[in-house]
């Protein structure tokens, strides 16, 4: 008796500390709310199979336990209630697969008009580049890499020279535009995740990965690195600004470009000792 | 159903194998040193996979007293912490799970199950065993050498894994892939001994499909692993390759900490591929031998037939091949072409179908028994209540939308430890319950077991049931500490201190069931031959525990499935494979 008590318990228990649970998402910044909408149907559908599974479980539990004198029935199969339950799974998990995989061909389709900008990392900070007045950026490669050039854009490629260069892992993010993340890593993989914002992608050393999303929220965000790249993980750390357009320009027009930092010897400088 | 061909008062053939006197042991160390026996062999396995999965569980207790109290033990620093998850990790998956359950159930249960004398290959056998220990011993040994063992995460990716910014570069990622590459070629030796027993070795009458599903399940994982394992095995040695010769396999041009590096051109997604291609099927390999398992505890201690038998061997036909092409659902945000995420979540989701199948099919077996709820069957009930609960978060994972914002969270450390960690070994332990007195001759105590049970099941779901709302608020895994972080609530901390004072408890009570296993050993009721009432062969031995050759003079015959409980019209409510058969029977 009191088996099949503990079981229903647990599952009493597990719906109410959901309920009750104060560890929640993060309240949500970015247009992937169809996310969390996926999420959800996720736990009912799923909530609902374990709840029934389990209660189903705890009444055996309580109605068939060995008494003096009980036989079990023989029953080896029942090929009609086997295809029943085959069937409704199928359809449960075409309800969750289909609206998941429309959700993910969203996400992997960036729209026309988003800002390129890029993420790189490194042991263990964070910078950006923001394309200049001629809206493109310029082309990279490890190669080029040195105290001067800490990001690697190669030195010859004009679309580059006027790139801008956040160094100090602050990202300005202007809000309701959509931006495409270009990530690259100089070093070893690691991964652009802000909770808000619901999306992440890796960074990985000799390809550029990139993902997509739009910013909703005023605010200031959290940069974490999700992918374990050594004992400075956890300290890997950015910032991320969403602010109002007219803030972005400000900020915009205050970054350093390729060009100016390779001229002046301030810039150099301060480069190094970001190294 | 068909019906079995039941020959009427036919006298059976005598056994085509006789007992051969040639490869007894002669001497103390062939008989339990260097031993041939595949039941001497099973404990020796078992017995090294339960020694390093205790190394395992401290080390979890090392890393949550970190996660719960960041910086108050001072030996725990960046550089244990993340040795500490590795270590732990890789052992628990391959060097425990893996091993007890193939090397350790595999070779037990095989032989007597199919009614066999032994593995088809004692000395090949013998030598897995060996190639083992010395696998392990490897491992471990990393301890002792410069740097320590490797802190790369049990995932092992390249270039971090390799490269000065991680803990254990020197000789840790060296030994441990060593000790891989050795773990590989001695589960191979194994693996093919299975495999072949199963086909080859079974007794008269023992079809495939009258096999225990126990067998099913060992045979199925055995199958996957030969087919598995060769991935990691070539990952580990053109790893091995660019960290010792400069090679680049999975290592492109880098500068590392403001050094150019001399790699060109290697693919670190390569490496990730290669290894889940691995990494995958390893969860069914551990999972589908706890299934049959767990099958056969169901049934036994519920005296009714397993339900639906037929549909649960091609179940677990189904998820061994599918399972090995989903593994691209561990890398949805590693910058794959992420056109594969359609493929891989769909065929991800598709072995939802199958599993759930198998789990029906459990709780159905409930239904109209006769349940005894003794130590073993409680225990297969909480794998039930952990496997589902673990399975419906691998719906979430896998569908690849939905595990963007969950990946590298501690939700899916939440996961994977319901589904693969405490699932399957609840079925260990409730396995050593219920085949304790055929290994020994002696039961276990029944009061110990309970108390076990009660305070490792809801002990383990209070660990990690919780973990999963930390991962729904963004904490990610494989964090040495959270420092000041805006969006963590210092509640978090609150239940980060409740999970590691109960890991620490269920920790600590595993000691009641060592204290019960060496106990019984010497003061555990005896057993008799068969003191579970069960059907299946290894419990119709002539002599309990079984000896060399198992079978004495003559093997047994087999006249119908293992499932004959309860059997309308049979004197007993149960029928033993080997029995006669009944006037009359329909068994299959
Ligand atoms: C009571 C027992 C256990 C406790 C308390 C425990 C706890 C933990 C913790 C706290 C982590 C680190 C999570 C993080 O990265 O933040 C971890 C990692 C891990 N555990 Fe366990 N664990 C237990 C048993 C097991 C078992 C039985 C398995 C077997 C499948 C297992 C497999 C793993 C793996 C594969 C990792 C990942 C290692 C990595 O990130 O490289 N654990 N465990
Ligand atoms: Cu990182
Ligand atoms: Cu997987």
């Amino acid at each position: 008796m009191y088996i099949a008590l503990v079981m229903v318990l647990v599952v009493v228990g597990s719906i109410l500390f959901h309920i009750l649970s104060p560890w929640r998402a993060t309240p949500i910044a970015s247009n992937w709310g169809f996310i969390d909408d996926t999420m959800g149907l996720t736990f009912l559908v799923t909530g609902a199979g374990f709840v029934a599974v389990i209660l189903f479980m705890a009444y055996c539990l309580y109605r068939f336990s060995h008494q003096p004198g009980r036989r079990a029935a023989y029953e080896p199969e029942n090929q009609k209630l086997e295809a029943w339950l085959g069937i409704v799974t199928t359809i449960a998990v075409i309800i969750l697969l289909a609206p998941g995989l429309l959700v993910w061909g969203q996400f992997i389709t960036v729209p026309k008009d988003a800002m390129e900008i890029e993420a790189v990392g490194v042991q263990w900070n964070w910078s950006f580049r923001l394309p200049g007045a001629d809206n493109q950026l310029g082309s990279s490669d490890v190669r080029y890499i040195d105290s001067a050039n800490a990001l690697g854009l190669s030195p010859a490629d004009p679309k580059g020279q006027d790139d801008l260069l956040v160094t100090a892992g602050e990202l300005h993010l202007p809000l309701g535009k959509p931006v495409k993340v270009l990530l690259r890593s100089i070093d070893v993989l690691h991964d652009f995740y802000v909770p808000e914002i619901r999306a992440k992608m890796d960074l990985v050393p000799g390809i550029v990965t990139y993902f997509w999303f739009t910013p909703t929220k005023i605010g200031e965000y959290e940069i974490l690195c999700a992918a374990y790249c050594g004992t400075g993980h956890p300290q890997m750390r950015g910032k991320m600004i969403v602010e109002s357009e007219a803030d972005f320009e400000a900020w915009r027009t205050a970054q350093q470009t390729f060009e100016q930092s390779r001229k002046s010897d301030a810039g150099r400088d301060k480069r190094a000792s970001a190294q | 159903m068909t019906d079995a061909s039941v020959p009427q008062n036919v006298a059976p053939p005598p056994a085509e194998v006789e007992d051969v006197e040639l490869y007894h042991a002669h001497s103390w160390i062939t008989k339990y040193v260097f031993c041939q026996d595949a039941k001497v062999i099973a404990i020796q396995y078992a017995g090294t996979a339960i020694t390093v999965g205790i190394l395992a569980l401290v080390l979890s207790w090392v890393i949550r007293l970190q996660l719960a109290f960041p910086g108050a033990i001072p030996f725990i620093d960046a550089q244990v912490y993340y040795q500490s998850v590795t270590m732990h990790g890789m052992i628990m998956v391959v060097y425990m799970l893996t091993a007890i359950f193939l090397g350790g159930f595999g070779n037990y249960l095989i032989p007597l199950m199919v009614g066999a004398r032994d593995m088809v290959f004692p000395y090949v056998n013998m030598l897995s065993y060996w190639v083992y220990l010395i696998a392990t011993l490897v491992l471990v040994a990393s301890y002792f050498f410069p740097g320590g063992p490797t802190g790369a995460g049990w995932t092992l990716y390249p270039p971090q894994s390799i490269l000065t910014g991680t803990p254990g570069h020197e000789w840790g990622i060296i030994l441990m892939l060593a000790s891989l590459i050795l773990f590989i070629i001695g589960f191979t030796m194994g693996g093919l001994n299975y495999v072949v027993t199963v086909l080859q070795a079974r007794t008269r009458g023992m079809t495939l499909m009258r096999m225990p599903l126990t067998v099913w399940g060992i045979f199925a994982a055995a199958v996957m692993a030969l087919l598995a394992f060769p991935g990691l095995f070539v990952a580990c040695v053109m790893l091995l390759l660019d960290r010792t010769l400069g090679t680049s396999f999975f290592v492109p041009s880098i500068v590392e900490l403001g050094e150019h590096k001399e790699y060109v051109g290697g693919s670190p997604i390569l490496f990730q591929h290669l290894f889940w291609f691995f990494g995958h099927p390893e969860v069914y390999i551990v999972a589908l031998p706890a299934f049959g398992i767990v099958s056969d505890l169901i049934s036994v201690h519920a005296r009714k037939n397993i339900f639906g038998y037929r549909m649960m061997v091609w179940a677990i036909i189904a998820i061994g091949v599918l399972s090995m092409v989903v593994w691209g659902h561990h890398m949805y945000v590693s910058g794959m072409d992420p056109w594969f995420g359609f493929f891989f979540a769909v065929t991800t989701l598709a072995i939802a179908v199958p599993t759930a199948l198998k789990v029906y099919n459990w709780v159905l077996t409930l239904w109209h028994a006769d349940i005894h709820f003794t130590t073993p069957m409680l225990f297969a009930l909480g794998f039930l209540v952990t496997f589902v609960n673990g399975g419906i978060t691998g719906l979430y994972l896998g569908n690849v939308i939905v595990d963007v914002p969950l990946s590298a969270t501690l939700f899916v450390v939440a996961h994977f430890h319901m589904v693969m960690g405490i699932a399957p070994v609840l079925v260990i332990f409730g396995a050593i319950y219920h085949w304790y007195p055929k290994i020994t001759g002696r039961m276990m105590d029944e009061r110990l077991g309970k108390i076990h049970f009660w305070i490792t099941f809801l002990g383990a779901y209070a660990i990690f049931f919780p973990m999963h709302y930390l991962g729904v608020l963004g904490m990610p895994r494989r964090f040495y500490e959270m420092g000041e972080t805006a969006f963590v609530p210092a509640s978090a901390t609150t239940l980060n201190i409740f999970i590691t004072i109960t890991a620490l408890a269920v920790g600590f009570a595993q000691s009641i069931f060592f204290y019960n296993l060496f106990k019984s050993l010497k003061y555990g009721a005896p057993a008799g031959g068969n003191p579970w009432r069960a059907a299946s062969l290894e419990w119709q031995t002539p002599e309990t525990p079984p000896g060399h050759g198992n079978w004495g003079k003559q093997l047994p015959v087999v006249y119908r499935w293992p499932y004959g409980y309860s059997v309308p019209g049979a004197p007993e409510d149960y029928l033993p494979q080997n029995a006669p058969p009944v006037r009359g029977e329909r068994s299959p």
